[in-house]
């Protein structure tokens, strides 16, 4: 692919001075007692990917539907490229939607549902006509622009919905779970043809997703939400690498969590106390707590390092015995028992043939990571 | 254990015997050659002679095709304004009082609602003719129309009409374009229930039609209380195998479609 | 609310409201007026020209005392007490006669579903009257069913049927037994059959399974439809008019006979009045047995 700049260096959010496509501005919604959103603020900017993550029910197809114009916010602003929403019905915004249905009109053909809404806009014949034989060539459609919805396939129906959705050229695009009626495989391919569409348009994605995976796959940023509340937005990598919370760390991936008494070190290093007569823990912790404090450490498996001698390089080294093997193809997964109870996943890649890996069940083993590999939450 | 024991079946066939015997006895004693529609005597089809003669029976024909289908228009209309008001319009003043209207024309006696129509018509000086009829019918059918309507409308994928909304429609064109084409299946049966209602109402037409305008069940109504007739016979055969043509041939359609339907969906594939 | 929001509304309602409860309010005003001869043949009526005046001796004017009237002659208790005998006892058998044909379809196989479901519904489109008329021939003393019994030799001097309670009640049955397979059928054919067969692996027998399980679930359909039988069975015109003889009392002839025959406006609208009363009562729990269905589908 001929990328104009590396994908690291698109970061408008970090940049003071650039403004912001979408703002949502202390937004709170209520559908009677029920506050779907609370006090929601963020802002987005334009190339953006943005998924909304949540379970259901967080809030986060509502926040979506705001931006579309099919419900309006109880209290707070929302503004698109600076004008104010609030009295902009979803036929006069530049935005289109994707719906999770696809919500593609039965009775029109694939060509008619993609001419839609270049029909609405009163634009000349022939420029509906190379607008919408652009589309199905964007989404490798071209054979079946006189079918009939019905008459062609599941994925084949999502690139339909996605084609109706971008050929008005909207500034927007919203995604409401577009791939969760495709199936694991189709799912991962169209992942990446979505990424490949959204750069070559050059349209702002927002998607709404429960999938943890697909949010980290396309996004290049990500807003995780939990009953109607903003958790943490960032990048899919610093979510997953420094979560601000126990809720995001365990949302997003697999993670062990141990509870301990935390206190600072002084080098900017936290010290957590997890067990009677066991060595503390030694990591870092983004909002250090002054005093003593109850807190959490988390540390993904694919971080722990699984030995049966006791590491010499390593701050951290705890001993346990394995509990269970997960053999997963190209990895390992091993549950392991240590002394207080607790349980420990780690986790290591299968390189080697399985008559060469030497752990097995009721092994005595040194779990052990570095300073830097987990981090201490107080949330 | 889903099987037919020898009990089910004998039920199945006693039981659509008993709903179709006493139609297939009335069509044959139609062809019956003697005036005692009791005594077979002989084939014959001077009934439906003597029916196409009596000027009586064919004006009244004409009176209440006329009536069913201005009446199953307005029903329709109406009707599916109602439904799309009870399932889409939201809350209003006074929603209670006309979702208990639109349901209680449905179980209300029809010796009931044709006396109050007519003491309506009466008050205010309404002349009762076809127009009377026409609005009678009109109202409870409308109701019909509406429940039918209205169920496929609650199964109705709503993100379809937000799609239009959303692809720069107006309320009105996204009911026009894409509601409309889709719910149109239940919109002609609606049409169609209205207009059997119609075509078959006794009660109501008889309290409110004028001496001018007599209806073919007033007319059926008024000769055979007066005992069997074969004129009726061979009316009633006409009505029967109408209904019975059309309803088979609908239904044969549906069927065709739908397996078509299935056929392209399982080519579709994934 | 805008203006096309509002006139989609008001439209259905404006018309429902004048032609339909309209309607009955002035049903339940003339029922309070008294019958006299003259045009329209009841008094008072109300005169605008006199003012608020005139509304005042309108009001005093009007009065209970055809309610009163109903309850002591008793050809109008009589014929509400037998219009009820009669539709409970029709509903009854209508239930005994639909049953076993709803448990037969939900039973026969897939494919002839959809023409035994058409067969069931392909009567309800046929005229009403047309059907109710059939009977007249089949029953009367030289009818089918006569000559038939007597063919065979099982009786030697003919039935009368035509013109008793029993040809309304085959009547009744005949003609709204489909209100009654249908919802009977949708119920039987949403059971799932390892029910049975579950209820067979705990040792029932089959007909014991059938008692103990697919006639408690088939509940709700049943109620359902004995109340779409009841209902329009109380107020019934047509069938008791034809088949029935001058002995069978049904309100809804006695309400015709007394508006037609005897032009008495205030006392027929007070019949219509206290038969819709009776009405309620099946009506809300008919609705109630719906919204419970609705529930237990959730």
């Amino acid at each position: 692919m001929n990328q104009p700049a590396p994908t690291a260096a698109f970061a408008p959010w970090e940049d003071a001075k650039a403004k912001p496509l979408i703002s949502f501005q202390n937004v709170t919604k209520k559908f009677g007692d029920f506050t779907a959103i609370d006090n929601i603020s963020i802002d987005i900017y334009e190339r953006e990917f943005f998924a909304l993550l949540g379970p259901s029910g967080c809030g986060k197809t509502t926040l979506m539907r705001m931006l579309g114009g099919f419900e309006t916010p109880t209290m707070g602003k929302i503004l698109i490229d600076g004008q104010d929403m609030a009295n902009v019905p979803p036929n006069k915004r530049a935005v289109n939607m994707m719906f999770q249905s696809y919500a593609l009109f039965p009775h029109l053909s694939v060509w008619d549902n993609i001419a839609f809404g270049l029909r609405r806009d009163k634009l000349p014949k022939d420029q509906i006509e190379a607008r919408v034989e652009e589309m199905v060539k964007l989404v490798r459609l071209d054979k079946f622009a006189r079918r009939k919805p019905h008459q062609i396939s599941g994925g084949q129906r999502q690139r339909v919905a996605l084609a109706r959705s971008l050929a008005k050229a909207p500034k927007l695009l919203l995604l409401d779970e577009p791939l969760g009626a495709l199936d694991k495989k189709l799912r991962q391919d169209t992942q990446f043809e979505l990424m490949d569409i959204q750069e070559k348009t050059g349209t702002t994605f927002v998607i709404v997703t429960h999938d943890q995976e697909e949010a980290m796959t396309v996004a290049s940023r990500i807003a995780v939400m939990d009953e109607g509340l903003l958790i943490q937005v960032d990048t899919p990598a610093r979510i997953y690498e420094t979560p601000n919370s126990v809720y995001v760390a365990d949302f997003i991936g697999d993670v062990n969590l141990i509870e301990g008494n935390a206190s600072p070190r002084g080098d900017g290093k936290t010290i957590l106390h997890w067990a009677e007569g066991q060595p503390p823990l030694v990591a870092e912790c983004p909002h250090a707590p002054d005093v003593e404090a109850r807190c959490t450490f988390a540390i993904r498996p694919e971080k722990v390092t699984i030995s049966k001698e006791k590491p010499t390089d390593r701050t951290n080294a705890i001993q346990g015995k394995i509990e269970d093997i997960a053999y997963l193809g190209n990895l390992s997964t091993y549950s392991v028992l240590l002394a207080n109870g607790t349980r420990v996943k780690a986790q290591t890649a299968n390189n080697r043939r399985l008559s060469r890996r030497e752990l097995t069940w009721e092994d005595d083993v040194w779990l052990s990571w570095t300073e830097t590999a987990g981090i201490v939450l107080d949330k | 254990m889903r099987r037919l024991t020898w009990f089910n079946t004998t039920s199945l066939t006693l039981g659509f015997a008993f709903l179709y015997l006493p139609m297939v006895i009335l069509i044959i004693y139609s062809f019956n050659e003697s005036r005692l529609v009791t005594v077979w005597a002989g084939f014959s089809t001077k009934w439906y002679g003597e029916l196409l003669q009596n000027q009586a029976f064919l004006d009244a024909a004409l009176v209440t095709l006329k009536v069913g289908v201005a009446s199953s228009t307005i029903a329709t209309v109406l009707g599916t304004m109602a439904a799309y008001v009870l399932v889409r319009g939201g809350r209003f003043f006074g929603r209670t009082l006309f979702s208990g209207m639109i349901y209680a024309p449905l179980v209300m006696p029809e010796v009931i609602t044709g006396l109050s129509l007519l003491l309506l018509f009466i008050s205010i000086g309404l002349d009762r003719g076809m127009i009377t009829i026409v609005l009678a019918h009109a109202t409870f059918s409308m109701c019909y129309v509406s429940v039918v309507v209205s169920s496929r409308l609650v199964s109705f994928d709503k993100s379809l009409e937000e799609a239009a909304l959303d692809l720069g429609c107006s309320a009105f064109e996204a009911f026009r374009l894409v509601t409309l084409p889709i719910i149109a299946p239940a919109v002609i049966s609606g049409w169609l229930l209205a207009l059997t209602l119609s075509l078959d109402d006794l009660v109501i037409a008889s309290f409110v039609a004028g001496p001018s305008s007599t209806t073919l069940p007033i007319k059926i109504f008024s000769s055979v209380r007066l005992g069997v007739s074969p004129e009726i016979n061979a009316l009633s055969t006409i009505l029967i195998l109408i209904v019975a043509v059309g309803t088979i041939s609908a239904s044969l359609v549906t069927k065709r479609a739908v397996k078509r339907r299935q056929m392209e969906e399982k080519m579709a594939g994934d | 609310m805008n203006f096309r929001r509002f006139s989609l509304i008001s439209v259905p309602y404006l018309w429902l409201f004048i032609l339909f409860l309209v309607p009955f309010g002035i049903v339940f005003k003339i029922s309070l007026s008294d019958y006299a001869i003259s045009i329209p043949p009841y008094t008072p009526t109300l005169d605008l020209t006199e003012g608020w005046a005139g509304f005042k001796a309108f009001l005093s004017a009007l009065d209970f005392e055809n309610y009163v009237f109903l309850t002591e002659d008793d050809l109008y208790w009589k014929a509400y007490l037998s219009s009820l005998k009669i539709a409970v006892f029709a509903t009854a058998l209508t239930l005994l006669v639909s049953f076993p044909i709803a448990y037969g379809m939900a039973n026969a196989p897939d494919e002839w579903r959809p023409t035994l479901m058409m067969l069931v519904i392909l009567p309800f489109w046929t005229s009403f009257l047309i059907r109710v008329y059939a009977w007249m021939g089949i029953l009367s003393q030289e009818g089918f069913l006569n000559q038939f019994l007597m063919g065979i030799g099982i009786i030697s001097d003919p039935l009368i049927i035509l013109n008793t309670n029993w040809a309304v009640y085959i009547g009744i049955i005949y003609t709204y037994c489909p209100f009654m397979i249908l919802p009977i059928y949708a119920t039987l054919e949403k059971l799932d059959p390892s029910l049975n067969e579950a209820a067979v692996d705990l040792g029932c027998s089959r007909t014991s399974s059938f008692w103990l399980v697919t006639l408690p679930l088939a509940k709700p359909g049943v109620i359902a439809g004995c109340f779409l039988v009841f209902i329009p069975a109380l107020g019934e015109f047509v069938i008791p008019s034809l088949l029935g003889g001058s002995r069978t009392l049904m309100i809804g002839k006695v309400l015709y006979e007394e508006f037609f025959a005897n032009r008495d406006w205030p006392v027929a609208s007070a019949v219509a009045v206290v038969l819709l009363l009776i009405l309620i009562i099946p009506i809300v729990m008919y609705q109630r047995n719906q919204q419970k269905m609705m529930e237990a589908e959730q």
